[in-house]
């Protein structure tokens, strides 16, 4: 991977999402087997910015640098001087100065990582920016599903409920299109982004039409804030016509596996049943993978950081 | 005062839709029907053309000097072609009262080389509840009135300032939106707007508030000018308004004309603007409706900002860009693309604002003010932002390479910018 930075899946070649996928599959072994890890970030300074809540990425992004060895620092951007009016600018400039190796950030406006990412010398991961990217969570899937189905390409996929808002989408929607799969979104028309038929997605809005024969089941979280009428009429609705039931899982191909990014609402998205069923649902590997994706992708950036200063040397 | 014959010169005359090789004479800042003159300058075969007539640019004062002046804004306007401003009451405070008119109004005659009009708001505070005092503000020199893009929702409201306008003749302008659909939104929506997921507002939003105006010139008989048209859904509407013979006209803004929505690539903020960029099938409609001449008037909508106002994400950022200084080479790329003669262009520059603002400049007729400019219409270069003269330098044309530079402007005869 020549790229300086991870922002967003929009960037990579297929064969470098592969390239990511094959390294965090061989962490994924030796997380697993607790076999001793290559310190590749020993002394390496990692900066976990988040400039929104964040319980599980923020855990799988320390965790998978520490387990590289590297010094990793959390920074709550809330408590911060962005409340004291500082830009996002100002802030990067600062960070800068101290001269960290890795910035890994989440901030609530689309488009902020990319341009923090202009501002400073050190590698950048984006951890979802706005609506627009969450490229590890993309990454993360995919592995997932490559794991469980054996292969990354030719499979339908549907991804069902608030496309719109959702980066998990936007990110996965690029990701298994460039790995030509697919891909159907199911949901709500309000729920659904503008030009979606430019895509090259299939888009029902019936669920049990949607998920017929598919191979994988990618569920969204739906916000709390788009419950209140303005979206959808009512949360009961929504499970009705939305929700993963036993009932309309029956559509979708037999050994169909399940996925959600996390956290769940159970009962409005899915049914608690189906979720909790680890021979259907993949939810608890889906977090394994992120910290093994995750180790995949601060590796290689940072190979490619020495790399690149070796040359500047030479 | 001196007189001055400009020779060896193509004349572009939007009046006659003509380009000919010739000469004009300036004396006592008119243009003369004489043969002779004190002075003579060989023009080397470049173009003259009415001056600029810019409807809808924002100085910032009162209230944000650091912004813009009407010192920085007469420089930027004289580099750029244009000869006479008139200036958005957006600022802060709004300019709603004969009393800020009129410090307005004498900052401008202090500071700014070129003719500068004011316009006024239409409602108190542009909030949309209560008329301004349209009659004092007339009579202290508004050229027109607008609560620019605060759109007043209040039918009750808009329609008794309307008619209440009308009966004084006022010209109104509105900002044709839906603002309960465009609220939040600094995108078009489309393929784009959802790949960068930017909130994004439908092309419908502009229709539904045009033809809510529209309906209101026709209850009321108001004088209304649409300060910018920019979807190919809002073109029946304005087709139908003038068929019907009501006093309507429309004007485009330069960076509808020449950018569209892939321009913000990797979130652009300086490419920020309102309305959002379009799509490029609709930058083109807009483009053949100013050659049929459906749409009147193109202007700069400049807009200065900060840098901290614009190096933020894209979501925060404030909308509006500098334009008095690159409306000319900006607009001469349609020339260069042979989608509009040079006639065609100073209509829509110089002589249709002129007109719809009741002023006498705008041509080159015998008699009109000697509002000129000479120019070069094929000299490259290449825009650094650092260059402009306007305080603000939020221009979307940074670093582009463009055709076309002002040689000399002339205000009332007066020369008051050379390259």
């Amino acid at each position: 991977m020549q790229t300086k930075h991870l922002l967003g899946i929009e960037p990579l070649h297929p064969h470098q999402i592969t390239e990511i996928l094959d390294l965090a599959d061989q962490y994924a072994q030796s997380n697993r087997s607790k076999a001793p890890i290559n310190d590749v970030l020993g002394g390496c300074t990692q900066i976990n910015m988040f400039f929104e809540n964040s319980t599980r990425t923020q855990a799988s992004f320390e965790i998978a640098g520490k387990r590289l060895g590297a010094d990793v620092m959390n920074m709550s951007m809330k408590a911060s001087s962005i409340n004291k009016g500082e830009t996002l600018i100002d802030t990067a400039v600062t960070l800068n100065a101290m001269h960290p190796d890795l910035l890994v950030v989440r901030h609530p406006h689309s488009g902020a990582v990319d341009l923090l990412a202009q501002k400073v010398d050190c590698a950048v991961i984006n951890a979802g920016d706005g609506r627009h990217e969450h490229p590890t969570q993309a990454l993360l899937d995919a592995l997932t599903i490559r794991r469980s189905k054996g292969r990354l390409h030719r499979l339908n996929i549907a991804i069902c409920g608030d496309i719109a808002h959702s980066r998990v989408a936007r990110s996965n929607l690029i990701l298994l299109g460039k790995m030509e799969n697919r891909i159907r979104l199911v949901g709500p028309a309000t729920l659904m982004p503008s030009g979606i038929t430019e895509f090259g997605a299939e888009v029902y809005h019936d669920m049990n039409e949607g998920l017929k024969d598919v191979d994988v089941i990618m569920m969204l979280r739906l916000q709390s804030e788009r419950m209140d009428g303005g979206f959808i009429p009512s949360e009961r609705e929504y499970y009705h016509r939305y929700g993963l039931d036993t009932a309309k899982l029956s559509n979708a191909k037999e050994g169909a596996i399940v996925m959600h990014p996390g956290p769940m609402n159970r009962g409005v998205e899915i049914d608690g049943e189906i979720a909790d069923d680890l021979s259907r649902s993949v939810i608890q590997e889906q977090v394994e993978m992120g910290v093994a994706v995750r180790m995949a992708v601060m590796n290689i950036l940072m190979r490619s950081r020495r790399e690149a200063a070796q040359e500047a040397m030479l | 005062m001196t007189s001055l014959r400009i020779t060896n010169v193509h004349l572009v005359d939007p009046e006659t839709q003509t380009v000919t090789l010739g000469s004009l004479t300036i004396n006592n800042g008119r243009i003369s029907g004489a043969d002779t003159a004190d002075t003579l300058l060989d023009a080397e075969g470049q173009y003259l053309a009415p001056g600029i007539v810019d409807i809808g640019a924002k100085v910032c004062e009162p209230g944000e000097r650091h912004k813009e002046s009407f010192r920085s804004a007469g420089l930027a306007a004289a580099a750029g072609g244009v000869t006479t401003l008139v200036a958005r009451p957006d600022t802060k405070p709004s300019v709603d009262s004969p009393e800020t008119l009129e410090f307005a109004s004498r900052r401008a005659q202090a500071n700014c080389i070129v003719h500068s009009y004011q316009m006024a708001a239409l409602t108190k505070g542009r909030l949309g509840r209560e008329m301004t005092e349209i009659g004092f503000l007339q009579d202290a020199g508004a050229i027109a009135f607008t609560d620019c893009d605060a759109v007043i929702t209040d039918n009750k409201v808009l329609s008794r300032a309307l008619t209440y306008a009308s009966q004084l003749g006022a010209l109104i302008i509105g900002h044709p939106q839906d603002p309960s659909l465009s609220k939040g939104a600094s995108a078009t929506s489309g393929k784009f707007a959802s790949l960068r997921a930017i909130p994004a507002v439908s092309t419908m939003a502009e229709r539904l508030g045009l033809e809510r105006d529209l309906a209101m010139v026709e209850m009321t008989g108001a004088k209304y000018h649409a300060d910018q048209i920019s979807t190919v859904q809002a073109l029946p509407a304005l087709e139908r308004a003038k068929a019907q013979g009501l006093d309507v006209t429309a004007g485009i803004n330069i960076h509808h004309l020449t950018l569209n929505e892939f321009d913000v690539a990797n979130y652009r903020s300086f490419f920020k603007v309102k309305p959002p960029l379009r799509s490029e099938n609709d930058r083109l409609a807009m483009v053949n409706a100013l050659a049929s001449g459906l749409i009147d008037t193109i202007s700069s909508m400049h807009t200065p900002q900060d840098e901290e106002s614009k190096r933020v994400p894209f979501e925060q950022a404030a909308s509006g860009a500098v334009a008095l200084e690159t409306l000319l080479p900006a607009a001469l790329r349609l020339y260069h693309a042979e989608q509009l003669s040079l006639p065609q262009l100073f209509r829509a520059l110089s002589l249709n604002p002129a007109r719809r603002l009741g002023l006498t400049s705008g041509r080159l007729a015998v008699g009109a003010p000697a509002d000129l400019i000479l120019f070069d219409p094929n000299i490259p270069f290449v825009l650094d932002r650092y260059k402009l003269k306007s305080k603000s330098k939020n221009t979307p044309f940074d670093g582009q390479r463009m055709q076309g530079r002002v040689l000399a402007t002339f205000v009332d005869g007066k020369k008051v910018y050379q390259l």
